[in-house]
């Protein structure tokens, strides 16, 4: 890595808690311009949480999270506004408002933050549905879609603002395989086409492994580890081992 | 909650610029509550003729039966009877709404569009609140005398001349505004107890479930001190 480039997402000694359980215990990653990190870690490890606090959705206890130098964490809140529409996040569930059609959810980020007309918001939404291969479905409502074409509505809603980062909330999960691997295409081609910063947490390796620039695992509250697909193949370390093999046996205990 | 109210109270003039998510939640709490209100009414309109003429027996004259509905009607049973039922109907479902939005992540998903779920989702449920209860108070008042001229002519023996004198005879136009007053605040409860605890829903449906019982409970609990408190200001 350049050392000379400047980390655009630098989490440091981040602290956070729910109802005195301690959730992130010190986590410290360094997220490069333009690369995909995915964030690996058991179910209820604190992933999701992670992600949350660098759209500022959470306020950690302790801890800093810069983006391009300046710590958000003290930002109010029409400075961090400002900030979200650099970003787009892919909610695990597809989040998507189920008041409103599919072109209105893929729009309604335009609508509020541009001078554009309808018509012109409408084309935007429809281009970006294509993107993900999604074409004819703007009329639907979120309940009359599948769960995979929810996500890709998701993931059209993030990029319609053509943001500098994607956050996604396990992009793959609850997915066929085969849906979950036109997602993984999809991740790998905005990264490619629109240079996007991506930051992705799952436990789905498969997934991992094609998307990743860099893998990083996070374990009892730490990022224990980090490295590429294939130094985390080759890794030493028996938790992140046992981890991308699926074992039961090993350091990680089943029970908690 | 207090800081809810703060962030309504900042953000207040968006309901100018996002005039059809106020009027679509007018439309769901005001004339979709209609035909509920009306019907509540005319019941208690009835059973307050009904229940004021037994109370006279013999010692009050029956000329005053319309003086008597007419007051019970405007100054209290319209707007809480109406308050309450709105609560049932409305607070209920904005509280499951919100609740189901809070737990499927999309309050989340609208702030990371930076969109401020206060003014996207309360400020128009406190304006139609505010602006509905009142009306439907007006209504409910009207309706609900109908029923009592009905009762009285009908069941009471009463002619509809004497019921509408006695009506008339000590008729305070700031009694209606006193009712009203009480409505104005009344609707502004439902939404702001609505949209709380809808934000503050945690753990799936059965969070949703918990948070609508808490949000009826406590809109009605408040309904009826903050009228105890309104009365005893104005008419005490």
């Amino acid at each position: 890595m350049d050392k000379k480039r400047k980390a655009m997402i630098e989490i440091n000694d981040l602290y956070k808690g729910f109802h005195n359980k301690p959730v992130l215990e010190g986590v410290n990653l360094a997220i490069q311009k333009g690369e995909t990190v995915v964030i690996i870690g058991r179910s209820g490890c604190g992933k999701s949480v992670l992600l949350k606090h660098i759209i500022g959705l959470l306020k950690p206890d302790k801890g800093q999270l810069l983006i391009d130098g300046e710590d958000i964490t003290a930002y109010p809140k029409d400075k961090l506004n400002q900030l979200r529409q650099r970003f787009g996040m892919l909610f695990q569930g597809a989040a998507l408002f189920d008041s409103m059609t599919v072109a209105e959810n893929v729009g309604l980020g335009l609508s509020e933050h541009t001078e554009m007309t309808e018509g012109q918001i409408r084309e935007i939404a429809a281009e970006k549905l294509k993107m993900v291969g999604l074409v004819g479905v703007e009329d639907l409502k979120p309940a009359e879609l599948s769960g995979g074409m929810k996500k890709r509505v998701g993931l059209a809603r993030a990029i319609a603002m053509n943001p500098e980062f994607i956050l996604y909330d396990e992009p793959t999960t609850g997915l066929d395989p085969i849906m979950a691997d036109a997602i993984n295409d999809l991740v790998i081609n905005l990264r490619n086409t629109l240079k996007i910063t991506s930051i992705a947490v799952t436990h789905d390796m498969a997934s991992a492994y094609k998307i990743a620039d860099r893998i990083a695992m996070l374990y009892k509250g730490k990022i224990i580890f980090a490295g590429t697909p294939e130094e985390t193949k080759n890794s030493d370390n028996p938790v992140v081992q046992q981890f991308i093999q699926g074992r039961s046996q090993g350091p990680i205990p089943t029970l908690e | 909650m207090a800081i809810l109210i703060k962030n309504l109270l900042i953000n207040l003039p968006s309901a100018l610029t996002h005039v059809s998510l106020v009027t679509e939640q007018m439309l769901i709490m005001g004339v979709n509550s209609l035909p509920l209100v009306v019907f509540t009414s005319i019941f208690t309109g009835g059973v307050s003729a009904v229940q004021a003429a037994y109370q006279f027996s013999d010692y009050i004259p029956m000329r005053y039966l319309g003086t008597a509905v007419g007051k019970a009607v405007v100054i209290e049973l319209g707007p809480v009877l109406t308050a309450l039922v709105v609560v049932g109907r409305v607070c209920a479902s904005i509280t499951a709404e919100l609740g189901t939005m809070k737990v499927t992540e999309q309050i989340d998903a609208m702030e990371t569009l930076a969109l401020d779920p206060v003014k996207y989702l309360v400020v128009p449920r406190f304006v139609a609140g505010f602006v509905m209860l009142p009306v439907l108070v007006l209504f409910s008042d009207f309706v609900a005398i109908l029923g009592g001229l009905a009762v009285s002519v009908f069941f009471l023996g009463i002619s509809s001349y004497t019921f509408l004198n006695g009506l008339k005879m000590f008729f305070h136009l700031s009694d209606v505004f006193g009712g009203l007053l009480k409505a104005f605040v009344f609707g502004s409860i439902i939404a702001i107890v609505g949209c709380y605890q809808g934000f503050r829903t945690e753990g799936g449906a059965e969070g949703v479930g918990r948070s609508t019982t808490r949000a009826v409970v406590l809109a009605s609990v408040l309904v009826l001190i903050s009228d105890y408190i309104i009365a005893s200001l104005l008419f005490g």
